[in-house]
């Protein structure tokens, strides 16, 4: 962190959001025009010649900004992608700061309330994205495939996938023309478990505090993803209960971090951990037998060959999602290839490519084609796998026989007990975590 | 042309002024300006909030963060002291030629060619459940559970701060030790004094430079630090500055600016204490 960020906030307080430079403004103008003209005369050379000079920045999260990813990209489009990968802190930062340094992002459910009314990101209208009809209800109506309403505790996708009108001012939690923006891949999260040295299934998120296991549990260090499998465990105990558990009171605040210092000061935690290689090291060296864990983390560990269990719980698994958007300051050609881009990432390929890291994509449709029966049927229908699955990059995750823990797609993604948060009290919430990380 | 003394000194000043005032004074007047704004969702208004320092100087939190924090700086300073104080009088006044010397005192630089993260990485299969120590520990018969305690604790923090700031305690005490002429040694030995004599009434006065600049050295590192409170404690020790990074990516400007002004005026006590033992300008031009 640099020590010029608290500058950097206090410049883009509302109305001084910085307006783009003239120079620019003319230069997109005259970008603009070109496109008008192409469309008029909607010669396909005319188009090629156009765009061959534009580029597209892309920053995003580490499993969307893969360097094959881009490669493939510049071989079907005719224009430039440039990836850059971000962590979370930094990519909000810049995107709030220069936004004009940006054209797409993707950024993870919780960081949507950080940008809503500040007029840096572009609505996308419906017609202009191809899949919308094949994208899963999770997004497009807020319902599992069944109809039936899942749970809104928490970041739900329904909650910023909407904005009211082409303004972009506020979210509609019912279908409207404009899209907040691409909806790219999702997962349903839950316990790793170290089955190898526990002597008993582990079924409830309640097993996160029991005394069987003090002092060999793990959580995710952050109020996005820890405080949520921390509410999920407590409410499981009966230490504390919730109207919305991923939107907490003041006071459910506090029973909530004064129940968890409790168990601080009893030596029931082993670490909190912030990035994917902590978590792999934790449950890897048997430091911990259960943790909060992503799914690549799992899988990470059995490819060391060290047993490592993911199966939901009862209480459901803790569900996010990750977004794409333009940056507002598009136009003309440049705004034409940033949405042919988006429609491009979710055509298939991509999504096939992220969903060997073992996450899912939007559009399962275009997925499908694109991998084979032995694939797609391992990480989305749960069957057994009937060859070696590999990983994007060649690498043997699972051998034939393997099922996927929890099973298949909507076995998994359609019992969701919480998303991850950014609570209304987030500020409340943040200055008592620290009371917790003190105690 | 002829420009009077005063204005020659003013222009020779004018870069350093100008640069000190844009990088560090007005970015300085920001922080101390957006402490007092009330935020929200990374945005921070211009409407006065005085929470930020009501909950710097009224919370317990601030007590608990300060007391670890300095509970840290002690420790970590009275064993690198003694330590640095220790290697560096063996170097200088054990150690015959220069040469072994040299190599020696760089062998103390080797830990240091890999990076911070790899080292701290490197920890876990040392003082891990599963480590070695643990595993030597067991085979010994010295305990029959493996001792948790020596990874991500206090113990652990500790243990990785004084592998780090030892070395500049020996750097900053063997170079003033060094300058201290053999023959006021050799009078003290001819007088009949003692090794413990002498270190206590001849090295030790004339070494205090030395031991000053390293201590500046170790506890604007140790109050500076968040990664390895962070890494070795598994995030389970707050901080002065742990605080202060948990805010800034929480996007909560105001109470981490609030917290770093606190934290900045303490640390400019501290150092104009500890230069009250030491001449610095002397040092540098002896």
């Amino acid at each position: 962190m640099t020590p010029k960020t608290p500058k950097d906030a206090s410049t883009t307080a509302p109305g001084t959001t910085p307006a783009p430079t003239g120079l620019s403004r003319r230069a997109l103008l005259k970008t603009g025009a070109a496109a008008g003209a192409a469309s008029l005369f909607p010669a396909p050379m005319l188009w090629a010649q156009n765009i061959k000079d534009v580029k597209i920045v892309h920053a995003g999260q580490s499993y969307s900004t893969i360097p094959n990813i881009a490669e493939q990209a510049n071989k079907d489009l005719g224009f430039t992608v440039e990836m850059q990968t971000l962590d979370q802190t930094t990519q909000t930062n810049r995107m709030l700061t220069q936004p004009d340094t940006l054209d797409v992002v993707d950024v993870p459910n919780t960081s949507m309330k950080y940008f809503l009314g500040r007029d840096i990101l572009m609505p996308l209208a419906v017609k202009d994205y191809k899949w919308w009809d094949k994208t899963v209800p999770l997004f497009t109506q807020g319902t599992y495939p069944n109809g039936e309403a899942y749970s809104m505790q928490g970041y739900a996708p329904i909650k910023a996938q909407y904005y009211t009108s082409e303004k972009a001012k506020e979210y509609s939690l019912t279908p409207t023309e404009w899209l907040v923006g691409v909806p790219l891949y999702y997962n349903a999260d839950t316990i790793g478990i170290r089955p190898d040295l526990i002597d008993r299934p582990i079924e409830s998120w309640a097993d996160l505090l029991s005394s069987d296991f003090n002092g060999k549990v793990a959580l995710q260090d952050g109020v996005a993803v820890g405080v949520p499998d921390a509410a999920m465990a407590l409410e499981a105990m009966g230490d504390v209960t919730y109207v919305d558990k991923g939107n907490m009171t003041k006071e459910e605040i506090d029973a909530t971090i004064d129940k968890l210092i409790a168990y601080k000061k009893d030596g029931h935690f082993r670490s909190f951990w912030t990035t994917f290689e902590q978590s792999v090291q934790l449950m890897a060296s048997g430091e911990v037998v259960l943790e909060s864990m992503w799914a690549p983390a799992v899988t990470e560990v059995r490819t060391r060959g060290i047993e490592c269990k993911y199966n939901g719980m009862k209480e459901g698994y803790r569900g996010w999602y990750i977004m794409m958007m333009g940056m507002s300051h598009l136009d003309g050609l440049q705004r034409d290839c940033a949405i042919e881009y988006m429609n491009w990432y979710n055509s298939g390929w991509v999504g096939a490519f992220i969903s060997r890291q073992g996450f899912y994509n939007s559009v399962p449709e275009n997925v499908q084609p694109m991998m084979t029966e032995n694939e797609y049927g391992y990480w989305y229908e749960g069957k057994a796998a009937t060859d070696d699955i590999l990983n994007p990059f060649g690498k043997v995750m699972e051998t034939a026989g393997a099922v996927r823990d929890g099973g298949a797609l909507w076995d998994r993604m359609g019992n969701i007990g919480i998303w991850n948060s950014l609570m209304d009290e987030d500020r409340y919430l943040v200055r008592r975590w620290q009371d917790f990380i003190a105690a | 042309m002829k420009l009077n003394p005063k204005a020659v000194s003013l222009l020779q000043v004018a870069p350093m002024g100008i640069i000190f005032t844009a990088m560090v004074l007005v970015p300085l007047l920001i922080i101390i300006v957006v402490s007092f704004l009330d935020y929200d969702f990374a945005r921070v208004f211009p409407e006065i909030y005085l929470g930020s320092w009501q909950d710097v100087l009224t919370s317990q939190l601030t007590l608990d963060l300060y007391e670890t924090t300095f509970k840290f700086v002690a420790i970590v300073w009275v064993i690198t002291f003694s330590l640095g104080f220790s290697i560096a009088y063996f170097l200088v006044f054990h150690v015959r030629t220069l040469q072994i010397r040299l190599m020696l005192l760089a062998a103390i630089a080797i830990p240091f060619w890999t990076s911070g993260p790899i080292r701290a990485v490197a920890w876990v299969p040392l003082l891990g459940r599963e480590g070695l120590v643990n595993q030597a520990l067991l085979g010994l018969g010295i305990v029959d559970q493996p001792v948790a305690w020596l990874m991500y604790s206090e113990f652990a923090i500790l243990v990785a701060y004084i592998h780090l700031l030892t070395m500049p305690m020996v750097i900053t005490i063997s170079n003033s030790m060094m300058k201290i002429p053999g023959s006021i040694i050799q009078a003290a030995q001819d007088a009949g004094a003692s090794e413990f004599q002498i270190i206590r009434e001849i090295i030790l006065p004339l070494a205090r430079p030395g031991i000053a600049i390293g201590t500046i050295f170790v506890v604007t590192a140790v109050m500076g630090d968040f990664f390895i409170v962070k890494t070795m404690s598994g995030g389970q020790v707050n901080t002065a500055t742990m605080a202060i990074v948990t805010e800034l990516n929480a996007f909560q400007y105001p109470p981490a600016a609030a917290k770093s002004v606190l934290m900045l005026a303490i640390v400019l006590g501290l150092v104009a204490l500890l230069l009250r033992f030491a001449d610095i300008r002397k040092e540098l031009t002896k």
